[in-house]
């Protein structure tokens, strides 16, 4: 299999809203340090939907954590909104807020309006001040109904309203969102990203830095994405030019009547971009996405299969997705295996 | 301030919406006082004691609020994802320690007084208090020591994982030992080395000076050690507590523990 991954570094001259300059990050390990970024090197412009996607344990927490000053590089610099977040974290945090996907937004004794009034004490607002943004907040994201329930009895999504509500408090002028749409339903996810959309866009017209394994959040709201696997940009631009830059190939799916089978001939086969396999035990299937260089190549790809007794179910040609920008960059998919 | 404030108000806001737990942190010290009163009246103890015995609850329930609900609160806060939004937040971590505290305070007090009272009427305590002011002064300096303590402490637990609560666990019944909780230290059964040791915690001066005014009728002549060594407590602690809230801030940034759960 013939892929390339190449380091990009993100930068320019002018000043950036956030920056950052070969940004490295290690935790112990049990006999070495684990290098969780490895020299990140991005910018994000004031009102930019800038995402960092990348498959669990790429580093996208491990930037967050480090522009929002929960945790400190091991070599390198950061800045957000013109301040050093090692030397300045008091600065940052005056203009930053952090929601982060699947986590408690508060209190679970205290009513989700309670829970909202205690963090805008923190922000400072005055308590009038901090009553009208609660109520304005709660009718823009829509769960009036449940503003007297305590936190502990909402459901997930509501909670994560409650999350994002809590964020947006401040009117931050750099919003980081954290995986938000986490083990959210589709509508749920939807209307939150549509939310945040509008907020950065025409309501406050602040900056969101926001991490994702979800393809299609990462296309729907973003500027610009990183694609971030290993601790390293691979890539940065905005979705389109990312996924015109895979034109040139053919991108192929597959489907499989087998959940066992092994593809492991595709490794060796020339012409071959990338690979992304997707196992369902329920079906008993197994979705295959090929990247290759020349269609005739998937030809080649389709007799092997025949050859091993496998059923193809289906066979289409699909439109590059920044996906596909992911499996040319490290030449596998986010999930490999996924047994539903 | 407002941070402090809007802690103290979630503290009393959460401590009293569940009854149950005003149920059980009133009933259960006054049979704790019970057993002890009794057991002095059997050995036919100096009827004092059963003053001591009184006074020593009272203020447990004090130390038992700043170990359980002060000490390892960061540690739950951490478990719970609270943490993570104080520490974005432009506050001064020590505004989070004194609403912990206050709200500590005011919860525990009302559980204080109740089970005070109930202890005096039910077991007629003979009080010989002639200064309530110095008594006064010598609860709020206890106070001041023991919750200084439980911000150090609370700074300390902020890396713990689990081992936060064997840790609060660890020191729930060596304190109420040493302190004398239900017993005088000064007595001259108790030996040198634990007199020494129950020296290094400021429970035992509070105790102490407040069994002497309450129930021995003495005065601040008598009890000013008391006074001045709550206050080098409280100063020499609440210093501390900053430095070691900073120390463990900076430690856990640096090993990416600060947030990490479930450790």
């Amino acid at each position: 299999m013939e892929y390339c991954i190449m380091v990009v570094a993100c930068d320019q001259s002018l000043p950036h809203i956030i920056e950052t300059h070969n940004v490295v990050r290690e935790f112990k390990g049990h006999d070495k340090p684990v290098k969780a970024l490895d020299g990140v090197s991005i910018y994000i412009d004031e009102g930019e939907i800038f995402g960092l996607l990348g498959p669990n344990g790429a580093g996208k927490t491990t930037l967050i954590k480090i522009l929002t000053t929960l945790l400190l590089p091991t070599r390198g610099t950061a800045s957000v909104g013109g301040f050093d977040v090692v030397k300045e974290p008091h600065k940052v945090r005056k203009i930053i807020s952090l929601v982060s996907g699947g986590e408690t937004p508060g209190y679970g004794i205290l009513s989700a309006s309670e829970n909202l009034w205690f963090f805008s004490q923190l922000y400072g607002l005055t308590s009038s001040a901090a009553k009208a943004e609660i109520k304005r907040l709660i009718a823009d994201l829509e769960f009036e109904e449940y503003a007297k329930t305590r936190m502990s009895k909402l459901s997930t999504g509501y909670k994560q309203r409650l999350n994002l509500a809590r964020g947006l408090l401040n009117n931050p002028r750099i919003f980081f969102l954290d995986e938000p749409t986490l083990g959210l339903d589709v509508l749920t996810s939807r209307k939150l990203r549509s939310y945040i959309v509008d907020w950065a866009k025409k309501e406050r017209k602040g900056t969101v830095l926001l991490t994702t394994h979800y393809m299609a959040e990462a296309d729907e709201m973003c500027d610009r994405v990183a694609i971030i696997d290993r601790g390293k940009i691979l890539a940065c631009d905005s979705p389109l030019t990312l996924k015109e830059k895979l034109k040139e190939n053919v991108i192929m799916k597959a489907e499989v009547s087998s959940v066992q089978a092994d593809f492991g001939f595709l490794d060796q086969m020339k012409g071959i971009v990338g690979v992304s396999q997707t196992r369902s035990i329920q079906t008993n299937t197994t979705s295959l996405k090929i990247m290759v260089r020349e269609e005739k190549t998937f030809n080649d790809i389709l007799s092997k299969l025949e050859k091993q007794n496998l059923k193809i179910l289906s066979v289409n040609k699909a439109e590059p997705t920044l996906e596909d920008v992911y499996i040319s960059l490290v030449g596998r998919g986010f999930e490999e295996e996924t047994a539903s | 301030m407002r941070a402090a404030y809007a802690r103290l108000w979630v503290r009393i806001k959460g401590g009293n919406r569940e009854p149950e737990w005003l149920i059980a942190e009133l009933i259960i010290p006054v049979i704790t006082l019970s057993a002890y009163i009794f057991l002095y009246k059997m050995v036919k103890a100096p009827p004092q004691y059963a003053g001591f015995v009184i006074i020593g609850g009272t203020l447990m329930a004090f130390w038992s609020n700043v170990l359980w609900n002060m000490s390892a609160q960061f540690y739950w806060e951490k478990e719970t994802g609270t943490l993570e939004a104080y520490l974005v937040a432009p506050i001064s971590r020590m505004a989070i320690q004194l609403g912990m505290a206050l709200g500590g305070f005011v919860n525990t007090t009302l559980r204080a007084i109740a089970v005070f009272v109930a202890g005096i009427l039910i077991f007629q305590v003979p009080m010989a208090l002639y200064e309530p002011f110095t008594a006064i002064v010598i609860f709020l300096l206890t106070i001041g020591a023991l919750y200084a303590l439980g911000m150090m402490f609370a700074s300390l637990f902020l890396l713990y994982g689990r081992e936060a609560w064997h840790t609060a666990n660890l020191l729930q019944e060596p304190i109420q030992f040493l302190s004398g909780t239900y017993y005088p230290t000064t007595s001259s059964v108790i030996p040198f080395t634990v007199q020494l040791l129950s020296s290094l915690i400021p429970l035992t001066f509070g105790l102490d000076g407040i069994r002497r005014v309450a129930i021995l009728g003495q005065g601040i002549k008598e009890v000013w050690p008391n006074i001045v060594a709550l206050a080098i407590f409280t100063l020499i602690l609440l210093p501390l507590a900053r430095q070691a809230l900073k120390f463990m801030e900076n430690l856990g940034k640096k090993e990416g523990r600060l947030t990490l759960r479930w450790q």
